[in-house]
């Protein structure tokens, strides 16, 4: 189908040879991505799914791999029972959604603003949503309950809605929506800074807590509500998945092939202002998952696709992988939240990749 | 995310008519550039004035010149000129030129709009390294500071270059980006594990974090000024390598520019000025980001202009900065870090919807 269909009319013969040699690289060439990008899915999948299961397994109270899984299926009762499905599981399903989530939200910001730094703790979100709950946390003086992460979800919206207006101009540049949320993020920074200097000591601790992304507030109806958004959200990502690759040709290719390129980015930032405001609601700003998610994934496939699926399973694996690493394997009394070493993870992670990859980028 | 950077959105609009680095700008750019530089100047006589004679306690200009020319020992006003606001003014002009020319070199040789001097890595190896110094060495002054956040930029810049630059393609402006960015989470999380566990040194780090111009002894301008010279020197001869890069590397490969060599150079000044910048006001890096896309709003994409008209627009917007912190919080003050975000950023987003680059 795309072999040369130029060729000159006279060597009929020669022609179709060549047609033959080509589509027969392009089909070897198709069925090696095919291979290799089911290949790095399974492998994620499964790294996923060993993670948690590990995550279950581990505290104080060791169980084998064996209880973990007959507990899940609903087989033991008891002391196993309420371990894993009470103490361990809220934790673990917040890490796995807030990883789907900030993965998703990196890779749609990424790819429809064009620009590899722009994921949402680079564009604003993350700093409107931090200066929310340091605003609730430190100025209002609110401990806990909805406020926080309500005040965050607030802060967040906020930002993603002022730079959709004052982005929009006759039309969204990618460009203008990334600098206008820098110049927001550090509005942002600085109010943070200021709550930060002019507080006790003690209590900027607990906002700079939050402002790193722990898991450790997880309980079922901080999860149930996540679930219920994530699950509205996700759908609608794989609504906007084909427009989106269809963008990443340019706005007249994407044109001429029947999509309103506004609407489509319009649609794309909103889900992903949305996906990150939930996650940052929920978790605070895990540092680096939604940065890393989509670079990692496609620099595992290494075939310029849009890689979302992908990217929210690396968001799963680091987060969870995070989480583990930061309760069994540090030391206890350090109390590590899990945006520590997503970043202490994920940056060395990430610096490698890029030192010792191949030609593609990103 | 094929075409990850589009080069031409860090030039802002495409650079006009070949290599720019061996035409003559034309007439209305070299004109308008001369123009912004006379006002600049202006401008900066101006924040200079107002820097000395403002704050807490207010001095007539007639009292600041005397305090200049011929100071009473003894006279509060001379006083706090001469002790307390000179220093102050001198470490706002230095380092907001430092900022400036840092950023517009940045944006420049990573070819990325949203650049800024901290994007190589340079501000949180320098806060990694003036947290190890409170923390661990129990440092808490300025003058102690200076060298440590000095050699964690430089160590920050080398480590991220290095980095970059493995890889067969060599360094690329998305690698050093992206290897920057991961760069600065990493010393961002080790940051934070101390500052959740020492609450001591959250007290002092959180004040030098904001940025600041306040209590800095004059001698550590002192210090820093021979690199931010040096740095300035540089930032000013890298106007035309930039330029040729600015046309992708293989372009400026043809144009006979060695890329990798000008690369180093302005990476170099980049951690002069930038590692200057921090340990002096501590890390804003936002005037870095603002200030070249003022300059390339007035001159256009010809880099020695940005880079010249940077020098100067960063201290203006500075001392503005710190002008007007001392003035809102009369007579106690808002540290300028604080003040330049909420004073540059409408500036910047004005610019950002001004242009009408359709790059995306």
């Amino acid at each position: 189908m795309s072999a040369p269909t130029l060729a000159p009319e006279a060597d009929r013969a020669a022609r179709e040879a060549r047609q033959a040699v080509a589509g027969e690289g392009l089909r070897t060439t198709r069925r090696r991505r095919h291979r290799r990008r089911l290949l790095v899915t399974v492998v994620l999948v499964v790294l996923a799914a060993a993670l948690c299961v590990t995550a279950l397994m581990l505290g104080d109270f060791r169980l084998s791999a064996g209880e973990v899984l007959r507990t899940l299926a609903g087989a033991d009762q008891g002391a196993a029972r309420f371990i894993v499905v009470e103490l361990r599981l809220p934790r673990l399903v917040l890490g796995v959604l807030v990883g789907v989530a900030f993965g998703l939200a990196g890779a749609l910001f990424q790819s429809v603003l064009r620009n590899p730094l722009a994921s949402p703790d680079v564009i604003g979100i993350s700093q409107g949503a931090s200066t929310g709950a340091v605003v609730a946390l430190l100025a209002v003086g609110a401990t806990s309950g909805y406020v926080v992460p309500l005040s965050a979800l607030a802060g967040g919206a906020l930002v993603g809605l002022l730079l959709y207006a004052v982005a929009w101009r006759g039309g969204m540049t990618g460009h203008r929506f990334v600098l206008a949320g820098i110049g927001v993020a550090y509005v942002c920074t600085s109010v943070i800074g200021y709550l930060l200097t002019r507080n006790d000591v003690k209590e900027a601790q607990v906002a700079l807590l939050w402002m790193t992304g722990s898991l450790g507030q997880a309980d079922w109806a901080l999860v149930r509500t996540l679930a219920v958004a994530v699950a509205v959200l996700v759908p609608l990502v794989a609504c906007v998945a084909r427009g989106l690759s269809l963008l990443m040709l340019g706005d007249e290719q994407a044109g001429s092939l029947g999509l309103r390129p506004e609407v489509t980015r319009a649609c794309v930032v909103a889900l992903g202002v949305a996906l990150a405001c939930v996650a940052t609601a929920a978790a605070g700003p895990v540092a680096f998952v939604a940065l890393t998610a989509a670079p990692v994934a496609r620099r595992l496939l290494g075939d310029g696709t849009l890689a979302l699926v992908q990217s929210a399973l690396v968001g799963v694996v680091l987060v969870v992988g995070a989480d583990v690493v930061a309760q069994h394997l540090l030391p206890a009394d350090l109390a590590v939240p899990v945006g520590v070493v997503t970043g202490a993870v994920g940056g060395p992670y990430l610096i490698w990749l890029m030192a010792s990859g191949r030609a593609r980028t990103a | 995310m094929s075409a990850v950077l589009d080069t031409d959105t860090a030039a802002g609009p495409a650079a006009p008519g070949g290599p720019v680095g061996r035409v003559r700008p034309g007439a209305p750019a070299a004109l308008r550039g001369l123009l912004a530089l006379a006002l600049l100047v202006v401008g900066l006589l101006a924040v200079s004035l107002a820097s000395l004679m403002w704050g807490a306690r207010d001095v007539a200009p007639g009292a600041v010149w005397d305090a200049l020319v011929s100071p009473v020992t003894g006279d509060n006003d001379h006083l706090v000129v001469r002790d307390l606001r000179v220093p102050r003014t001198l470490i706002g002009l230095v380092g907001g030129a430092a900022l400036g020319a840092a950023g517009a070199l940045m944006q420049g040789v990573t070819r990325n709009p949203i650049a800024d001097p901290g994007l190589l890595g340079i501000n949180s190896g320098a806060s990694l390294a003036v947290i190890v110094a409170i923390a661990g060495l129990g440092v808490t002054s300025t003058a102690g500071y200076l060298w440590f956040a000095f050699a964690g930029a430089a160590v920050a810049a080398v480590v991220v270059y290095g980095a970059a630059s493995l890889g067969w393609e060599g360094v690329t402006p998305v690698k050093l980006a992206l290897v920057g960015a991961a760069f600065t989470a990493t010393c961002t999380s080790v940051i934070t594990v101390v500052l959740l566990t020492d609450t001591r040194t959250l007290g002092e780090y959180r004040f030098w974090q904001v940025g600041s111009l306040a209590n800095r002894p004059l001698d550590v301008l002192g210090t820093v000024l021979p690199f931010v010279v040096v740095g300035l020197a540089l930032a000013l001869a890298a106007g035309r390598v930039l330029n040729a890069l600015a046309l992708g590397d293989d372009v400026a490969r043809g144009l006979g520019q060695d890329v990798t060599r000008g690369r180093l150079l302005v990476v170099a000044a980049v951690v002069l000025l930038c590692g200057s910048a921090v340990s002096l006001v501590g890390p804003i890096a936002f005037i870095g980001l603002v200030v070249p896309h003022v300059a390339r709003a007035v001159v256009g994409p010809d880099y020695r202009w940005i880079v010249a008209l940077s020098m100067l627009l960063g201290p203006v917007l500075l001392l503005a900065a710190d002008v007007a912190g001392r003035l809102v919080a009369r007579p106690s003050e808002l540290e300028a870090g604080l003040v330049v975000a909420v004073l540059g950023a409408p500036v910047l987003i004005a610019l950002v919807r001004r242009s009408r680059a359709v790059a995306a």
